[in-house]
């Protein structure tokens, strides 16, 4: 989240789609309730499915999954069209006056530089103009025909509302309802923001669906302000701080990357990935990038890491190729894994096609499990009758379990949607023969540096390089991890006079006083601060909130600098006075930037400097023409890979443009894909208000409150289909089927796209063959095995099945 | 008179002792006729977080044992946290249950090991398990350890094991696992926050 859950009462206008706070965020839905009670805020859901949020919504418009783009891109027409956008903002703060190269393009649904062989794009043209004096070139009165601005008129005039509502199955009067909502907040004091959640990010278009609402967001003028921004409402309740300390192979904790082969050397790895500033004056904040860095590899390296050896450079490992967790399934489906660990992680289900995963897992040599509960992955082997139809005898994986404490058996710090990190404390033990996550990894990583000491084996340098100074070297304490997190001086620190300001081993007070040369060490730049010399900021706990707008700054720690809401310089027109003053974030007071928040720009920086509001980029604005996204700068509409359709309705004669030209897909899946003849109907998954994926199945009373496996399907459908309530189902994708009882209600709109009646079938997704709930079949049985071309999160979210009586 | 619903708690047990003593003018017997005393009031109270959705609401975790040496602490009652500014105390139907994940019947309590081609677990020692693993682990980044790549670059990866981590962990240990991947030359990892 940009903002944070008790901001939500500041808005004007909520609009959830994508998500369903009402049942999965339940008790951060009630500061929507909050914001209608006290603002008269508006509830608006978009959604496939009428939700419980959609119960409590002013207004519901449905919307076929899949086709999220096609009507955010229709808004977006809408606003420009009828001149409902934050226009001082729009200069102020977006890069809407840049001037765009003039090779760039966009022909018959691809952009300029498309590689059909590769599935990717050349890049090269879209590309700023870059003027003499080595910045980007731009246009503030927005009217060169190259300027974003006129740019993205133009790609989104095909956006009509008739086109809208022939693509999405909205109603056209729905649609332009929503709209002209929408529209209401383009006045500099209305605010509108937007929850979203997995509903958008599981899709092969899912980064641009986000990125098509923070275009949105940029038009009206919402980033930055209260009651504004782009909130995900994330998944689980460290979701956040696990994303930032970056379990991703290819990135380092707090969003720096991992290096590839591409970059040998340090010198070439940091001048590789610090940006250059593209206007004048601009704080371009990533180009502190190897104070960072180098800090890292210092809380990695300790000692061990000098000058002399560019601070251990060559013993981080480098990233070949991508090894996201569909990736990974894949080389170890083709035999390229020995080894598996999964820790807190059911991928059996809740990875895509279950039967590849299977298959992938029975390849293995070892597998590792590391969970409190006993889970279904870590049964993979067993024969569970016809839910998990397996021979233990034919799979050669060795597998081992490991008892791992639950949340309240440790101490440590969760990291909530808000980025507010929050310290938890331990209240017992766990039963029986229990252990910490920290104590397993010190416990295998301190033997595993024992033997290579003792009998040697492949660079054995990489393991005892490592630093490793915690009191009991089988089990660091999180204490001590968090102070490692948080940084501390390696020598004395001193300011630009020669006076110490930092003693050596003392705590840092935030990134930044990081520095480049080694003085310094920093597990994670975007936590520093949250242990200084004054404590562990993240237990802090008073509530109070003079101003009444819920920021409560000092109830924990939020990443970056305890900062609440991000982008808020953007929340003050040029001069540096709010848009609405009523809601009052932060302001130059004449000498410096200061207010209800910690301001997202340097204090001292007079408006007349001319710094920008978004000090992470090097335009120092919000990109509304983004070349970092990888199948285009703008979004476009494209089709889940298993569409109802059969083609992109924007580009009908173009098959090549049906499904997201640049998403990877594997050989053997791209077969798997069904089509709508023999599988006619979208299937998309969600969560239940009383399970939480797969780990509530194993507790008594949710197992009461939901038993059984479920589908959710029209009555119009059940009707079709000779179903009645209560009814087992067969419900059958191209990768395999599960059973479950039907739900027949009026919850499930049935849609009218391009002419044709579209139904859905709804599947929750919480259910297993291990647990207290009746026993029964993984969803992920049936969906795709493809992800987001950006991200590499799976397409869960629209898919096709058959459904009959079983 | 402003009392906290917590020291309201504390007010009615010593209330309670009070007057059922008095009430039974401090006659040995007595103590077996006693009001049976609100658990909550002699609990041990611990601030935690629910660790389900990403709220992340406030959580009072209730054990008995005081945390003394040889005291085993058991959680018996989890409830909102009326002070966490987000949750204000609430928990939704997912929360409500956690003392039924936390004494669940599917709680893992020892390692185990399934051997290939085996039908069923085998209970082993903590030692044995990390023995076990750690030489599977050494052999196969022993056998396949990538130093230099085609072109002859130092490259220190291995990548025929994976690690997906999970979300539900403390930042600390999802800290430490980094670092320990990497010490490994890790580079096929992955969470749950993919997907």
């Amino acid at each position: 989240m940009t903002n944070h859950w008790v901001d939500i009462k500041n808005a004007d206008l909520v609009l959830i789609m994508g998500g369903n706070a009402a049942e999965a965020h339940i008790c951060g839905f009630k500061w929507v309730q909050e914001a209608k009670q006290g603002r008269k805020a508006r509830l608006v859901v978009v959604d496939p499915r009428f939700t419980r949020s959609a119960a409590v919504s002013d207004y519901y418009a449905p919307i076929r999954a899949g086709s999220d783009i096609a009507f955010l891109s229709g808004v977006i027409h809408y606003l420009l069209e009828n001149d409902k956008i934050q226009h001082e903002y729009v200069k102020t703060h977006t890069n809407a006056p840049f001037l765009i190269n003039p090779d760039f393009g966009f022909e018959d649904g691809l952009f300029s530089g498309y590689n059909a062989d590769k599935r990717n794009y050349d890049k090269s043209t879209w590309s700023y103009q870059m003027g003499e004096d080595g910045y980007a070139r731009v246009d503030p009165t927005l009217q060169d025909p190259n300027c974003v601005f006129q740019l993205m008129k133009k790609h989104f005039a095909r956006y009509d509302a008739d086109t809208v509502s022939r693509i999405t199955g909205t109603p056209k009067d729905a649609f332009l309802k929503v709209c002209g909502m929408i529209a209401e907040c383009s006045a500099p004091d209305r605010t509108m923001t937007i929850l979203y959640a997995l509903g958008w990010t599981q899709h092969s278009v899912g980064s641009q669906n986000i990125r098509t609402m923070a275009m949105i967001q940029l038009l009206l003028g919402n980033m930055g302000m209260a009651g504004g921004g782009i909130n995900a409402l994330r998944g689980h309740a460290n979701v956040q701080g696990i994303t930032d300390m970056c379990l991703f192979g290819e990135s380092l904790p707090g969003y720096l990357h991992e290096p590839t082969d591409a970059e040998p050397t340090l010198e070439s790895f940091i001048a590789k990935r610090t940006p250059k500033m593209l206007r004048p004056g601009q704080m371009n904040y990533w180009s502190n990038y190897s104070k960072f860095f180098v800090s890292l590899l210092k809380a990695f390296y300790g000692p061990n890491a000098t000058a002399g050896n560019s601070f251990g450079y060559d013993w981080l490992p480098k990233q070949d190729t991508a090894y996201d967790v569909l990736a990974m399934f894949e080389r170890m489906h083709q035999g390229r894994m020995n080894g598996f660990a999964c820790q807190g992680f059911n991928p059996l289900a809740s990875v895509a096609n279950k039967a590849k995963v299977s298959a992938a897992l029975s390849k293995l040599k070892y597998l590792v499990v590391i969970d409190p509960l006993a889970t279904d992955t870590s049964e993979f082997w067993k024969n569970h009758g016809e839910l998990n139809k397996v021979d233990p005898a034919q799979i050669q994986t060795e597998v081992f379990r490991l008892p791992a404490a639950l949340f309240a058996e440790h101490e440590g710090s969760f990291t909530n949607s808000s980025r507010v990190i929050q310290w938890h404390w331990k209240s017992a033990d766990g039963p029986g023969e229990t252990r910490e996550d920290t104590e397993i990894l010190g416990q295998l990583f301190t033997r595993l540096r024992a033997m290579y000491a003792s009998e040697g084996g492949a660079f054995p340098e990489q393991l005892m390089k490592l630093h490793w100074p915690y009191r009991i070297a089988t089990h660091p304490s999180a204490e001590e991890l968090a102070r490692e997190i948080s940084g501390y001086a390696v020598s004395d620190l001193a300011d630009a006079s020669g006076k110490v300001t930092v003693k050596a081993g003392e705590q840092v007070a935030g990134f930044a006083v990081l520095r480049a040369d080694g003085s310094t060490a920093c597990g994670n730049w975007l936590y520093s601060g949250m242990w200084s010399q004054a404590g562990n900021l993240t237990a802090r706990r008073d509530n109070s909130d003079p101003t009444g707008l819920g920021q409560s700054l000092n109830w924990g720690f939020a990443w970056p600098a305890n900062r609440r809401i991000l982008y808020n310089r953007a929340s003050c027109d040029a001069n540096g006075k709010p848009w609405d003053p009523s809601r009052n974030l932060i302001h130059w007071n004449g000498k410096a930037w200061g207010g209800n928040d910690v301001p997202d720009m340097r204090p001292n920086a007079a408006p007349e400097e001319g710094v920008g509001a978004f000090i992470m980029t090097g335009e120092g604005v919000a990109r509304l023409f983004a070349p970092g996204m990888v199948e285009g700068p703008f979004p476009e509409h494209y089709e889940p890979f298993e569409t109802p359709l059969g083609k992109n309705p924007m580009h009908p004669d173009v098959p090549a443009v049906a499904s997201n030209p640049a998403a990877r897909v594997y050989q053997g899946d791209m077969e798997l894909f069904g089509k709508a003849d023999e599988f006619p109907y979208v299937a998309t998954t969600y969560r239940l208000a009383e399970h939480f994926h797969f780990w509530t199945k194993t507790s008594k009373i949710n197992a009461i409150l939901q038993p059984e496996h479920f589908v959710e399907i029209s009555e119009e459908l059940a009707a079709e289909k000779g179903i009645r309530k209560g009814d087992v189902v067969t419900v059958r994708s191209n990768r395999g089927h599960i059973k479950a009882v039907a739900v027949v209600t009026r919850r499930i709109p049935v849609l009218t796209v391009e002419g044709r009646k579209i139904h859905t079938v709804g599947i929750p997704l919480h259910y297993g063959f291990k647990g207290e709930t009746k026993p029964g079949y993984i969803t992920n049985t049936l969906t795709p095995f493809v992800g987001d071309a950006n991200s590499q999160t799976p397409e869960y979210k629209a898919f096709l099945v058959d459904i009959e009586k079983a | 008179m402003n009392v906290s619903r917590r020291g309201f708690f504390k007010v009615c047990a010593a209330g309670m002792t009070g007057s059922s003593l008095a009430t039974m003018g401090f006659a040995p017997t007595a103590a077996l006729a006693e009001v049976r005393q609100y658990k909550l009031a002699h609990a041990t109270e611990t601030r935690s977080i629910c660790p389900y959705c990403s709220v992340s609401c406030g959580t009072l975790v209730y054990s008995m044992g005081d945390k003394s040496k040889n005291a085993k602490a058991r959680i018996f009652h989890i409830e909102g946290d009326p002070d966490n500014p987000v949750n204000r105390g609430s928990l939704c139907p997912k929360g409500a249950g956690l003392l039924d994940m936390v004494h669940s019947p599917l709680r893992l309590t020892h390692p185990e090991v399934r051997e290939p081609g085996s039908n069923e677990w085998k209970r082993i020692s903590w030692d044995e398990a990390f023995d076990r693993i750690a030489k599977h682990m050494k052999a196969d980044r022993d056998a396949n350890f990538i130093e230099k790549n085609e072109a002859g670059l130092t490259v220190n990866r291995w990548n025929t094991f994976g690690f997906l981590a999970s979300s539900a962990a403390s930042n600390e240990p999802g800290y430490l696992t980094h670092k320990v991947l990497r010490g490994l030359g890790a580079v096929a990892f992955d969470t749950q926050a993919r997907i």
